[in-house]
């Protein structure tokens, strides 16, 4: 880190009152230091907002523009409630992944909190929306709110052609199997308004010859019937539920396939924020905290900034232990805030322990190492990779095994020499999404016979669907048209059928 | 390098506006059920205010494919005090140690059995009254107009002289001296310069300066002839009749309160005048109530007395609906308002005054009021109050409308049949 210039020292403007121009003036400092830590990230943009906004804005995941629809009416009663009786406080920023990042400020929050924000979001998690392979790879931070505003605008046009109840009961079934209708390996293609909006005549044309194909109704041919009798449909196993019914399902009109493309979108477009939420979070606290001790040490920043600066964090990472009454899992802001603290004390003063488990980034400079971590894993790896015994011993982990054919619990390991790996293996294992959602693919399609859907579902650890599973089913149900069929394979590789649901092409209302 | 600050603040607040009539609009039928439940729980002053309402929180899940509980579960927890690897102990009743599903946060954050929120005024009562509307009101309100208020409508070029508008006559006619006499005074301004040159000019030509001057008196002249107020100058304010419906509404509030009465039974028509005080609120801009309560003598009481009063006695109702009858032909002109009775009895009553009561009724109440209803309190067989009513249903069956009420829990759809859309 290059030396702070000493002599010119000008504090930052003190006082819990913000303005336009203190907000400034804080910006460009921190910015300042950032830049001197090497850390790249997209323009931002702040937006200041009411706290009835930052309600709104909660209600649409973040997002200033999406379509409507009574879900997002429920969460924003459910927040407007718990605010309003003191239940919770509002977080104190959101932050959107697009270019220009925006980033919230909220109107009530004081000065010093302002500038915690603005740490926090627009250069922490700025950064790390910027440098994240997942991010990279899966998003496009210039295109987001371009397509959310050709998805308002497409959802508006079917409301208005086909009705209010329609749209919505036909979101109700996408939004349903918005988890199971990501592409975990594959690449999703970049999105961009026009491109978009030029492309969804053509692709609507198409897909509805595609799917006629499939569900040709000319006399077979019987020389080639008998191979294509034993072909399966899908050929593979398809893990996108989304994606292959906006391909095969043979009812749907063009315009709900491009509903459920949209869907699929935006659930895909949120996918690398479920996979980094200890690293993503971890990464802005660790910056947060970073930057705006800088400025202290800097001199810019007076004591009583520091104070109300530091109070805040040491709620945000607070973690309860596991019986307390507070707890409830592990606070991702804690457990990545304190690994990245971690793994920059792995480099700068390694002990003997760090220098065996980590031989490779002991000694390294730090920035390089933070970089790397930073750009090329997700949770599950990151804390498979640099999760330090040190920590599992601060954090006081134990691994706790609950297997319903066996009486009693048992602790499987804990923070001592034999057991940091496994609690290690364990918590990246917690992190994992493969494992946290259950594996739910599309299995076989019946072409010739009733068309019906066979999913099948994987069950990891022998653990069953919750029971919401039935109007899922439903709803799986109402998109394909014709009956849909749930199979469940245990870790022995026994199938059993869970559940069906006939569904007649006339009892469909659309 | 500056950034860019953008202060939203005074941006539309009600972003969520629209996904939040969808919700209500969504499950409107569970709303209004809690809405009704509400309505009986509480007290019925805290009605009008907007409320918490909470639905089962199950109608309303949005469902995903979630691991449930059993299988294995291996979990990492922090905050180890006690145990050693190998410890094995009885899983705790309920989910505690980290069993079942705790391992993912569930989707939306919290387990609730109701999903509680809040309704503003306007959306509970909405709701509430949903449906409901008083007979003929409509009509009444469109077809009933005897009221007539005159406002200013701008002005006009013919009236009466005290109707004269003195600031835009003077105005008009300022304007028309300008336009007429404008060309005049440009060539008079011409022609003094002209004379001033000339007069400076030396040797002076003095016929040049004599024609000058004439034609200056000749255009002074003319200017002079302009009228100061012309005829067509005046304007008058103008003033129509428009027309005003009666937007205003008496409601009667009759109670017995004689010994038979008992609180609970007050207690139910206290409930029912309020909600019929509510549904008036929504409907008129101005709403007076009055208050009658009775035994064997009536008495106009204001709002505390009328529900605390602990009067005991005998029944005469027949004095309650003379006591309105009489004050509506005091203070209620009828053509003026439009009246709302409501009576709550349990049907005692000297059995030779109710004949009376439907004499009354039939000869004067009902051609009065805007409607009429009377709901008996109680959970024996009918009296002879409501046997003489009884009769009045079949003719006046538009406004007069009786039920019967045994516990607090029936009055939402008592009120509601009472009141339901007649079409």
């Amino acid at each position: 880190m290059p030396g702070p210039p000493v002599q010119l020292v000008q504090h930052l403007p003190t006082g819990s009152e913000w303005s336009i121009e203190t907000i400034t003036e804080y910006d460009e400092a921190i910015g300042r230091v950032a830049k001197r830590f090497g850390l790249d990230c997209y323009r931002h943009q702040l937006e200041i907002i009411s706290s009835e906004q930052m309600m709104d804005a909660y209600a649409a995941i973040g997002m200033p523009v999406y379509y409507h629809h009574w879900s997002f009416g429920k969460h924003f009663l459910a927040t407007e409630n718990r605010y309003k009786r003191g239940q919770m406080g509002l977080a104190y920023e959101i932050v959107i992944n697009s270019d220009p990042c925006i980033a919230y400020l909220m109107d009530e929050n004081t000065l010093p909190m302002q500038a915690l924000v603005i740490a926090h979001a627009a250069y922490g998690h700025n950064s790390f929306f910027k440098g994240n392979h997942l991010f990279r790879q899966w998003t496009d931070a210039s295109a987001i709110i371009d397509y959310l505003v050709f998805a308002k605008r497409h959802i508006a046009q079917c409301e208005e052609r086909y009705g209010m109840e329609t749209v919505e009961r036909f979101l109700d079934a996408c939004h349903a199997l918005v988890n199971v209708g990501v592409d975990r390996y594959k690449h999703a293609a970049r999105m961009s308004l026009e491109k978009e909006s030029l492309l969804q005549k053509e692709r609507e044309d198409y897909l509805q010859t595609q799917v006629n194909d499939i569900w040709r109704t000319l006399p077979p041919h019987p020389e080639v019937d008998v191979a294509a009798q034993e072909q399966r449909f899908p050929e593979e196993p398809e893990e996108n539920l989304l994606y292959f019914i906006e391909k095969n399902a043979p009812l749907l009109e063009p315009w709900q396939r491009e509903v459920v493309r949209i869907v699929r979108k935006i659930g895909q477009y949120f996918y690398p924020q479920r996979q980094t939420q200890v690293m993503n979070e971890g990464w802005a606290t660790f910056w947060h905290y970073t930057l705006l001790n800088t400025l202290y040490d800097d001199g810019m920043l007076n004591d009583g900034f520091m104070l109300e600066f530091l109070q805040t964090h040491t709620n945000v990472v607070y973690q309860p232990p596991y019986n307390s009454r507070h707890f409830s899992g592990i606070n991702v802001y804690a457990l990545g805030f304190a690994m990245w603290r971690d793994l920059r004390r792995i480099c700068e003063t390694p002990t003997d322990e760090d220098k065996e488990w980590f031989p490779d980034i002991a000694n390294s400079d730090w920035r390089k190492t933070f970089d790397f971590a930073m750009q090329n894993f997700k949770d599950e790896s990151f804390i498979a990779q640099y999760l330090s015994p040190k920590l599992m011993r601060e954090f006081r982990f134990f691994s706790l095994l609950d297997d319903d054919s066996r009486d009693k619990l048992q602790i499987q390991a804990i923070h001592d020499e034999s057991g940091y790996r496994a609690v290690r293996h364990q918590l990246a294992q917690q992190y994992d999404l493969g494992s946290r959602e259950p594996n739910i693919q599309v299995w076989n399609v019946d072409r010739r016979g009733d068309r019906s859907l066979t999913l099948r579902h994987f069950a990891y650890q022998n653990r069953p669907l919750e029971e919401d599973y039935t109007k899922v089913l439903d709803h799986v149900a109402f998109l394909w048209g014709f009956t849909v069929r749930l199979e469940s394979q245990n870790t022995l590789g026994h199938v059993t059928v869970v559940d069906e649901r006939r569904s007649d092409k006339s009892a469909r209302n659309t | 390098m500056s950034v860019y600050i953008v202060d939203r603040r005074f941006d539309s607040k009600h972003k969520s506006s629209v996904n939040r009539g969808r919700f209500i609009k969504r499950f409107k039928g569970q709303i209004r059920k809690a809405v009704a439940d509400a309505i009986n729980r509480r007290g019925v002053r805290d009605l009008d205010d907007g409320d918490k309402i909470g639905i089962p929180s199950k109608d309303i899940t949005e469902p995903q494919f979630q691991h449930g509980a059993g299988g294995i579960w291996e979990v990492v927890r922090p905050g180890n005090d006690r145990f050693n690897s190998g410890d094995q102990f009885d899983r705790p009743p309920h989910d505690g140690g980290g069993s079942g599903g705790r391992g993912q946060a569930s989707n939306e954050g919290e387990s609730l059995d109701d999903f509680v929120f809040t309704l503003t005024r306007d959306e509970f009562l909405d709701i509430f009254f949903d449906e409901l509307a008083l007979p003929h009101l409509v009509k009444r309100q469109l077809a009933r107009i005897d009221q007539y208020r005159r406002v200013r409508a701008g002005y006009t070029q013919t009236g009466v002289p005290t109707n004269i508008n003195l600031g835009r006559t003077m105005r008009g006619a300022a304007k028309r001296r300008i336009a007429v006499g404008g060309p005049y005074a440009s060539q008079l301004k011409a022609l003094e310069a002209e004379l001033k040159q000339l007069l400076e000019s030396t040797p002076v030509d003095l016929i040049a300066v004599d024609k000058v001057r004439k034609e200056i008196a000749v255009l002074h002249a003319k200017i002079e002839a302009i009228p100061f107020v012309d005829t067509f100058d005046l304007r008058y304010n103008n003033r129509i009749r428009v027309p005003q419906p009666t937007t205003q509404a008496v409601m009667f509030c009759l109670l017995d309160v004689s010994a038979s009465m008992d609180e609970d039974k007050k207690n139910i028509a206290k409930r029912f005048f309020m909600l019929l005080y509510l549904f008036l609120t929504r409907n008129y801009e101005r709403i007076e109530v009055v208050f009658i309560r009775h035994h064997t003598v009536a008495l106009e009481v204001d709002e505390d007395d009328f529900f605390t009063s602990r009067e005991s006695g005998g029944t005469v109702v027949s004095s309650a609906l003379i006591l309105m009858r009489d004050i509506i032909a005091k203070r209620y002109p009828s053509n003026l308002w439009n009246i709302y009775g409501a009576q709550a009895s349990d049907g005692d009553n000297w059995s030779n005054d109710s004949a009376q009561c439907r004499e009354l009724m039939e000869s004067s109440l009902l051609r009065l009021t805007q409607y009429f209803a009377y709901i008996e309190i109680t959970d024996g067989a009918p009296q002879n109050l409501w046997e003489e009513y009884d009769k009045l249903v079949s003719t006046h069956r538009d406004r007069f409308a009786m039920q019967r009420i045994a516990t607090v829990a029936d009055i939402y759809p008592v009120f509601r049949e009472l009141f339901k859309k007649r079409l």
